[in-house]
C-alpha cells in the first residue's frame, strides 16, 4: 500500500453562497464520500484550512496577506488515503462531491524516505 | 442527517439572535447564521458527523453571538430584553435565550412578527419562508413561481417596514393575540394552497411548501399561545387535504378534481391524524372557517367514492361555509351539492344567478363544466354541449379535457 494526498482546491463556501438546505446538501455528499473511503479502508485523515494566512516569496523575501491563489485556485483543504497504485487513487478521487461546483482534486503519492538507505 | 435539518435550523437560529439583537438588526442575525453554516461547510467535510448536529449548529451560533455582543459598541447593536438582562453576566444572559423554552417562544416571537396585519400578505408570506423556515430568496422564488428580484424586493420592503415602524418582536396579548393569529393562520393557509394547488412549480417544491406549512402550524400546535382550537382545525384540514396529495395530479401533471381522484391513493395515516387533530379542534364555543373546511374534508374522507358521499350533512356544512366565505365557487360547489340531493334545477339557477357569472363562464372552465353537467342531468342537451364545449377549450389540463370529451360523446343526439 502507499499513501497519497488528495489536495482540494475550488471557490469558499463564502464565494459560493448556499443557503441552508443547499448546505445540507453539499455536506451529505462529503459525508457519503468519507463513508464509502473509510468502508474501502482507504480514508486515513484529513483537515480543513483555515481561510486567509500569508505567503512569502523573493529573493528578498516579501511577506504578503492571504494565500496566492485566488478563486477556484484556493486549497481548501487535503485528505491522506492508502491505495495500491495512483490509478487507484485517481479512482477513489473520482467520488469528490464538488466538481459540479468548480472544484478539483490533486492526487499526489507520498514519497517515504527510508529511515536507512 | 434529518431531511430539511439545517433549513429547519436556519430558522430556530435566526428566531433566537433576533430576540438577542432585536429585530432591528435582522440583517446582523441573518449574517451570523450564514457565517454559522458555512463554519459547518467548512470543517464537516473532513470529519466525522457530530453526533448532534443541530446542538453543534447552535453552539457555533451562541458563541459567535457572544463574541459580538462583546465587541457591540452602542446599546443600539442589542434587544432591549438583553439589555435588561445583561446585569447577569454576558455570558448567562444569553445562554438563557438558547433554553429549548426559549427558543420555542422566539420562534413563536418570529411567526408572528412576520405576520404583523401592517405587511401586506405576499411580504408577511416571502418572510416567514425567509426567516422562520430558512429559505433563500431564490427558493422562495422557486417555490412560490416568482423571480429572485421580486421576491427581494418584498423582503427588503417587508424589514424596512419592521425597521422604521418599530415593530416589536414580541407575542401579542389579549384581543391582539386574537387578531395576530388570524392573519398567522391565513399566511399559513396560504402557504399551504399554493404548494397544493398552484399547478406550476414542481411537484417537489409543492410537496415541501405543503409540508412546511403543516410543520409551522403543528408548531403553533406546540406553544401554549397557539394551541387554540382554530389552530388544531387548521392543522387538521391541511392533513385531510395533504392525504390527497398524490391523487390530485394526473399523469400529465394537471390537477384532477375530488370527483375524478382514485381514493385508494388517499394517505390513510395522514388522514387519521387529520381525525385526530379535529377532535382536539372541538373545544371552546368559537367555530373558525377552518372548522367548518375540515369537517367537509373530512366528509369526503369518511365516502367510499363521491356518488355515497352524505349530501344531506354536507349541505348543512356548506350553508355554515357559505356565511364565512359568501364566494362564487363556494356557491358553486354547494349548487353541486344540491343537485347531488336532486335539486337539480334549483342548483342551475343558483348558479345562472352567481355574481358575475358572465365573466366566469368566459374565464373559468369549471363554471362551464358544472353548469354543462346540470344541464345535461335536467335534459337540455343543447346548452350543456355548449358548456362542455366551453369548458373542454377553457381548462389547461389534458385529464380534464379527456373527461370533458368523454362526457360530450355520451350526451343523447
Amino acid at each position: 500500500m502507499k499513501d497519497f494526498m488528495f489536495v482540494f482546491r475550488g471557490p469558499t463556501p463564502e464565494d459560493l453562497k448556499m443557503s441552508p438546505e443547499e448546505s445540507q446538501a453539499s455536506m451529505e455528499k462529503w459525508f457519503g464520500w468519507i463513508n464509502q473511503l473509510q468502508q474501502k479502508g482507504r480514508y486515513k485523515g484529513g483537515d480543513p484550512l483555515m481561510p486567509g494566512g500569508k505567503t512569502i516569496q523573493g529573493k528578498k523575501p516579501v511577506v504578503t496577506d492571504g494565500p496566492f491563489a485566488e478563486g477556484k485556485e484556493l486549497v481548501g483543504g487535503y485528505f491522506i488515503l492508502s491505495a495500491e497504485s495512483l490509478e487507484e487513487a485517481t479512482e477513489l478521487a473520482m467520488g469528490f462531491p464538488d466538481f459540479e461546483i468548480q472544484g478539483s482534486v490533486e492526487i499526489r503519492e507520498i514519497m517515504k524516505i527510508p529511515m536507512h538507505p | 442527517m434529518v431531511d430539511h435539518l439545517f433549513r429547519h435550523q436556519a430558522g430556530r437560529m435566526i428566531a433566537v439572535l433576533t430576540r438577542i439583537f432585536g429585530i432591528h438588526n435582522l440583517e446582523l442575525v441573518e449574517d451570523t447564521v450564514q457565517e454559522t453554516f458555512l463554519k459547518a461547510l467548512q470543517v464537516w467535510k473532513f470529519q466525522p458527523i457530530p453526533d448532534n448536529p443541530s446542538g453543534w449548529l447552535m453552539q457555533v451560533a451562541r458563541n459567535r453571538t457572544i463574541d459580538l455582543i462583546r465587541r457591540q459598541q452602542k446599546m443600539s447593536d442589542i434587544s432591549e430584553e438583553l439589555r435588561l438582562r445583561l446585569q447577569t453576566g454576558t455570558e448567562d444572559a444569553i445562554q438563557q435565550f438558547f433554553l429549548d423554552t426559549e427558543i420555542a417562544d422566539s420562534q413563536l416571537r418570529m411567526i408572528f412578527t412576520c405576520c404583523h396585519p401592517a405587511l401586506n400578505t405576499e411580504d408577511q408570506v416571502a418572510l416567514t419562508l425567509k426567516t422562520v423556515s430558512g429559505l433563500s430568496a431564490a427558493e422562495i422564488a422557486k417555490a412560490l413561481v416568482s423571480n429572485d428580484a421580486t421576491i427581494q424586493k418584498r423582503l427588503y420592503r417587508a424589514k424596512e417596514y419592521i425597521k422604521e415602524h418599530s415593530i416589536r418582536f414580541e407575542i401579542p396579548v389579549g384581543q391582539e393575540l386574537h387578531h395576530r393569529l388570524e392573519s398567522v393562520y391565513t399566511v399559513l393557509y396560504l402557504l399551504f394552497n399554493e404548494g397544493y394547488n398552484s399547478s406550476k412549480a414542481d411537484e417537489l417544491i409543492r410537496y415541501d411548501l405543503c409540508s412546511e406549512a403543516m410543520r409551522l402550524c403543528k408548531l403553533l400546535t406546540e406553544h401554549p399561545v397557539g394551541n387554540t382550537p382554530s389552530t388544531y382545525a387548521l392543522l387538521s384540514l391541511m392533513c385531510f387535504q395533504a392525504s390527497r396529495f398524490d391523487s390530485r395530479i394526473g399523469d400529465d401533471n394537471s390537477i384532477i378534481l375530488l370527483e375524478h381522484q382514485d381514493r385508494r391513493l388517499w394517505n390513510q395515516d395522514l388522514i387519521r391524524w387529520g381525525y385526530y387533530y379535529l377532535n382536539r379542534s372541538s373545544t371552546g364555543d368559537h367555530l373558525s372557517i377552518y372548522h367548518i373546511e375540515s369537517a367537509i374534508a373530512a366528509e369526503h374522507c369518511l365516502a367510499r367514492d363521491f356518488a355515497s358521499t352524505n349530501w344531506k350533512h354536507m349541505l348543512k356544512l356548506y350553508d355554515c361555509l357559505l356565511e364565512y366565505k359568501p364566494i362564487p365557487i363556494v356557491m358553486l360547489n354547494r349548487a353541486i351539492i344540491l343537485a347531488q340531493l336532486g335539486l337539480v334545477e334549483e342548483a342551475i339557477g343558483i348558479i345562472r344567478e352567481l355574481p358575475g357569472i358572465a365573466y366566469l363562464l368566459k374565464h373559468h372552465y369549471i363554471y362551464n363544466a358544472v353548469l354543462g353537467d346540470l344541464y345535461s342531468k335536467a335534459g337540455n342537451i343543447t346548452e350543456a354541449r355548449g358548456l362542455l364545449e366551453n369548458a373542454y377549450e377553457l381548462t389547461p389540463s389534458l385529464a380534464e379535457k379527456k373527461l370533458l370529451r368523454g362526457r360530450i360523446e355520451r350526451l343523447p343526439h
